[in-house]
């Protein structure tokens, strides 16, 4: 079964190599679906996947990984492999001579005691300094503030007053330092392509960088179990060109437009004006929050690809079932059912597709 | 003829129990042996709760989007999975060991305190009782403010705030209803139980080794057991204090960890690590000493290094101590913190090491018998190994901050306490199994239960690596199936299935053996130590009399010699020794005194759950009834001696 194990771990590395030279260099789909029927997970890139890193950080912390991980596979084997020649060597045969009664040894003793002190050694060098590589603020690095509520994630941009919700855009090839909090319960902020986990916590403010290579989308995941809903914390990262980051930051600074006339979208901004969602939300220009601004600010909704908590994509479809009953997606929301009619939804959804 | 001492029936308030057979002889008992036997039921049964709770979890997760269970229903059910794993089903099934052989492998008639013993005994049943009574009294629901599209259910109205408690999440607000009421106070009451047994072991250990038994001459497993009962009388403590934090906060308004009222959350996740981490040596460590004792046994040789391996043990307990925040290394806790906790996570895995090497060297140039207590001892050593590796990755901070709190995880820690712990008691559950009920189990049952099981092991935790690296991150109710995770968790939720069907044939095994197994002798296995010089199954009074030890392995040595190649040799005399053992064995030549049975463990014992009712319901009466049981129980008690005066009729 050891022997199992390991050549399907082999060739699970194996699969996931040659997938990956199918893909670059014979560029042949229907290969790669044929394969995807037989082993889909591993081979198809998971959106949250720790080993596929797409930022310095996440390198970084990558290349530790290997280190520990081909010194464990030497390990690894060195073990089992005396475990099994034991076995098979000294299995009890009917010719078998009673064994000599041995002890111990003593440099043995040593030996084994001394060997992985220095291969310990070895790995701690690279780990503390990348630790402390990991912590430090880096220059010239954007400002995000990071709210865990349960259960999405809300984003600051103290230097450009905006602030916005579950998808965080970030400039690519510009590192952003995260100055993070929880407004409730623990949270933990993880992108797994660009750098490791970071708990957020009431009362205390934490720090985790973010870098990405290139402009992309990358996927983000609450790793702290929050309660009710924790599996559906999520949440998107968009990293922009810098031009592509700067029209992004003017558009966010913009208001929302008080709508007027006949419009099934005029008619959603009244529904939203009147069901009560104002206790809640706030959309800038329109209508500032009554209550205490526990949900996302929506003064935007449009631009962001995914809501509730990056739990679903922004469609209509979802919309609808979500304002039907937010609890049946979400378990333990504070958003509450506000019984609207369908005829009410529809003019909602209008008028959230016009918040650009 | 025996001749034990008939108990007088009278004692100073009630009369005394007395009976041999029947409910009420295993209610009142104080002997060792039945108390473990129980232990070992008892545990065994909460191993297969926790085990449904996890075959509902993979059920759950087999899909993306699954909807088998709701969000408060999963919850409930992976907070009740660990805590019954850990709390009533490893820690108790290795008090059960501990009962049993302690006194047989020290050459002793029974643990030092016979009652106390009883007594933590019957707190751990009131204990886990009053914890899943939660199931029919406990509450649960949305935090303050928020919304469910259901009820809850009886299935998720159990603990849900995770094994750990984090604060503030199982606080009131977040956690409310009275469910994680029941979850601190149930482990409050089980932790009374292990700190009582801790205590009992260690005095035992001190003082009642036979004549010879120097500490040096103990066995692995005794050794094991003095550093298991330390870790709990150091570490138990912390916990109880934790838990005494949080029910003043669910409770009584307190803000220990509450931030609005000035309190810390991550001041939980220390004093819980402070705590855990030594708690998964306290899990680990009997099944260390299990598979020291079986794997000389089958490989005819003695133990390679046994002062190392002693040493090793005591050791990993003590820096077991300062490595609790690894657990917490992408919590609020600055560089040089993880940076040193790091390093001490890494030192921890060098004792580790010399123990696994140790075992390496003992099976080395033996003569390796292959029956199953081996090979759930090999099969031991080949996850544990997996599990310690995936350890020393943790200890590399920055490849944590990817780990923690995913799959990976999951996987590490089952591979440690799974193929680890488990397959180190279901070693010693076949190894002993001829010396608790005299028959012996049927070997190719056990040879397919344990295929079984190590290949369902593998399919069920080996992809998990996978998984968490990939990103499933822990305590999900669901993945969304963009993730493209589900390939692997079907295969574990195979392997899930397969490893209940591997206890199923356990199960049979053990049902089937015990009732109609072959006779076991008293040695059966050629084996070391001097519990195997007694008949099977172990008689009443243990020892006719006390032995005397000369060596370590004595019984080895008393019937093995060496040529002069260093090879055993068996003596001549061996078979008469045998001989004269058994005999002596079932008939003692000298009177034998045994402690009574008593009816006040249990009475006090039974205090205690009303207490913590009491406090979840703020109820005055019920506090009363808890709080008189507990001085009835403690009055008898004390004014109860321990032996009764031997009369003089009731000598033949």
């Amino acid at each position: 079964m050891i022997t199992l194990y390991i050549v399907s771990t082999l060739s699970l590395i194996i699969v996931d190599n040659i997938n990956m030279l199918v893909k670059n260099i014979f560029k042949l789909k229907n290969l790669r679906y044929f394969l995807l029927i037989f082993l889909s997970a591993c081979i198809e890139n998971a959106p949250l996947d720790s080993l596929s890193p797409e930022g310095p950080y996440a390198r970084s912390i990558d290349e530790l990984f290997w280190l520990t991980f081909w010194i464990a596979v030497v390990i690894f084997v060195i073990v089992q492999g005396a475990l099994l020649l034991s076995v098979f060597v000294f299995k009890e045969k009917p010719d078998s001579p009673e064994p000599k009664q041995i002890h111990g040894n003593t440099k043995l003793e040593i030996l084994w005691t001394v060997i992985p002190v220095i291969i310990l050694a070895v790995i701690a060098v690279p780990t503390v300094r990348t630790i402390f590589d990991l912590a430090n603020e880096p220059e010239d690095a954007l400002k995000i503030e990071v709210i865990g509520h349960q259960w999405w994630f809300e984003y600051k941009y103290p230097d450009y007053d905006i602030t916005t919700a579950n998808v965080l855009v970030i400039p690519a090839d510009r590192p952003v330092r995260l100055e993070m909090w929880s407004n409730d319960v623990l949270h933990n902020y993880w992108v797994p392509k660009l750098n490791g986990k970071r708990y957020l916590v009431p009362g205390q403010t934490t720090y985790l960088n973010l870098h990405a290579d290139s402009p992309d989308e990358f996927w983000a995941q609450c790793g702290e179990y929050c309660g009710l809903s924790h599996s559906k914390m999520r949440g998107r990262v968009l990293s922009l060109s810098e031009n592509e980051f700067q029209t992004w930051v003017k558009n966010q600074q913009q208001n929302a437009i008080q709508l007027e006339g006949n419009s099934l979208a005029a008619e959603g901004q009244q529904v939203y004006l009147n069901a009560g969602c104002t206790q809640c939300h706030v959309i800038d220009g329109v209508w500032d929050v009554q209550g205490d601004r526990i949900a996302p600010n929506l003064t935007h909704f449009a631009n962001r690809n995914v809501f509730a908590g990056a739990a679903l994509y922004n469609t209509e479809e979802n919309l609808s079932k979500w304002l039907a009953n937010p609890a049946e997606i979400k378990p333990g929301t504070f958003m509450p059912n506000l019984e609207l009619t369908e005829a009410e939804i529809n003019a909602l959804i209008a008028y959230l597709g016009t918040l650009k | 003829m025996t001749k034990i001492i008939e108990p007088s029936k009278q004692s100073n308030i009630f009369r005394r129990p007395s009976s041999e057979t029947g409910i009420w002889s295993w209610i009142t008992t104080v002997d060792h042996k039945r108390i473990g036997i129980m232990y070992g039921y008892a545990a065994f049964f909460f191993l297969l709760i926790g085990g449904l709770e996890a075959l509902v979890l993979r059920i759950q997760l087999s899909q993306p989007d699954n909807n088998f269970l709701t969000a408060a229903e999963y919850n409930a059910m992976f907070t009740m999975h660990g805590t019954t794993m850990i709390f009533l089903a490893i820690m108790p099934i290795s008090a059960a060991f501990f009962n049993y052989l302690l006194p047989l492998q020290i050459g002793a008639r029974d643990v030092a305190f016979p009652r106390l013993n009883a007594l933590s005994f019957w707190i751990f049943i009131f204990g886990g009782a009053f914890l899943y009574s939660t199931f029919i009294f406990g509450t649960a629901g949305a935090p303050e403010g928020g919304y469910l599209a259901e009820e809850v259910g009886w299935l998720g109205s159990a603990p849900n705030g995770g094994w750990f408690g984090y604060q503030p999440n199982a606080g009131m607000k977040y956690s409310p209803g009275t469910a994680m009421d029941f979850w601190a106070i149930g482990l409050q009451i089980l932790g009374i139980a292990s700190l009582i047994s801790a205590f009992n072991f260690i005095t035992t250990i001190i003082n009642m080794r036979t004549k010879g038994m120097r500490f040096m001459r103990m066995p692995v497993f005794v050794w094991m057991t003095f550093a298991v009962s330390f870790l709990l009388a150091f570490s138990l403590p912390i916990i109880a204090i934790a838990l005494f934090y949080v029910t003043f906060d669910r409770k009584f308004g307190t803000s220990f960890f509450l931030v609005e009222g000035g309190g810390d959350p991550v001041l939980w996740q220390h004093l819980f690590w402070l705590f855990g981490h030594p708690e998964v040596y306290i899990l680990i460590l009997p099944a260390f000493g299990i598979v020291s004792e079986v794997l000389p046994t089958f490989s005819r040789k003695p133990l390679f290094g046994y002062a190392a391996i002693v040493f090793a043990g005591f050791g990993i307990a003590f820096i077991g101590f300062g490595v609790w925040a690894h657990h917490m290394f992408a919590s609020a806790i600055s560089p040089v913190a993880q940076a040193g906790f790091g390093l001490s996570t890494m030192v921890i895995a060098v004792p580790t090491g010399v123990k696994i090497f140790n075992w390496l060297g003992t099976i080395w140039g033996g003569k390796l018998k292959l029956n199953t207590p081996m090979l759930f001892s090999l099969g031991f050593i080949g996850m544990f190994v997996i599990g310690g590796l995936s350890g020393v990755t943790h200890s590399i901070v920055p490849a944590d901050t990817q780990q923690t709190d995913t799959y990976y995880v999951v996987a590490h820690f089952h591979y440690v306490l799974f193929g680890g712990a488990l397959f180190g008691i279901f070693s010693g559950l076949y190894y002993w199994f001829p010396k608790v009920w005299g028959k012996m189990y049927n070997e190719s049952l056990g040879k397919i239960h344990f295929w079984l099981m190590m290949i369902g092991f593998n399919l069920t935790f080996g992809p998990m690596h996978w998984l968490g690296l990939q990103g499933q991150v822990r305590r999900t109710w669901v993945y969304a199936e963009e993730t493209n995770l589900q390939f692997w968790n079907i295969v574990v939720t195979v392997g899930a299935f397969i490893i209940a069907l591997s206890i199923i044939v356990f199960m049979i095994n053990w049902i089937f053996s015990k009732r109609n197994g072959e006779k076991a002798p008293f040695d059966p296995w050629d084996a070391r130590t001097i519990e195997w010089t007694i008949p099977s199954p172990t008689p009443v009074w243990n020892f006719s009399k006390a032995p005397e030890v000369r060596a370590l392995d004595d019984f080895w040595h008393t019937k093995y010699t060496e040529d002069e190649e260093g090879r055993a040799v068996r003596r001549e005399e061996t078979d008469q020794i045998l001989l004269d053992l058994e005999e002596e064995g079932l008939n003692p030549s000298e009177h034998i005194a045994l402690p009574n049975p008593s009816y006040f463990p249990i009475v006090l014992a039974s205090g205690l759950p009303l207490l913590g009712y009491a406090v979840i319901y703020k109820s005055i009466p019920l506090a009363f009834i808890g709080a008189v049981l507990l001085l009835i129980g403690g009055f008898g008690w004390g004014t109860e001696p321990l032996e009764e005066e031997i009369h003089e009729d009731s000598d033949e």
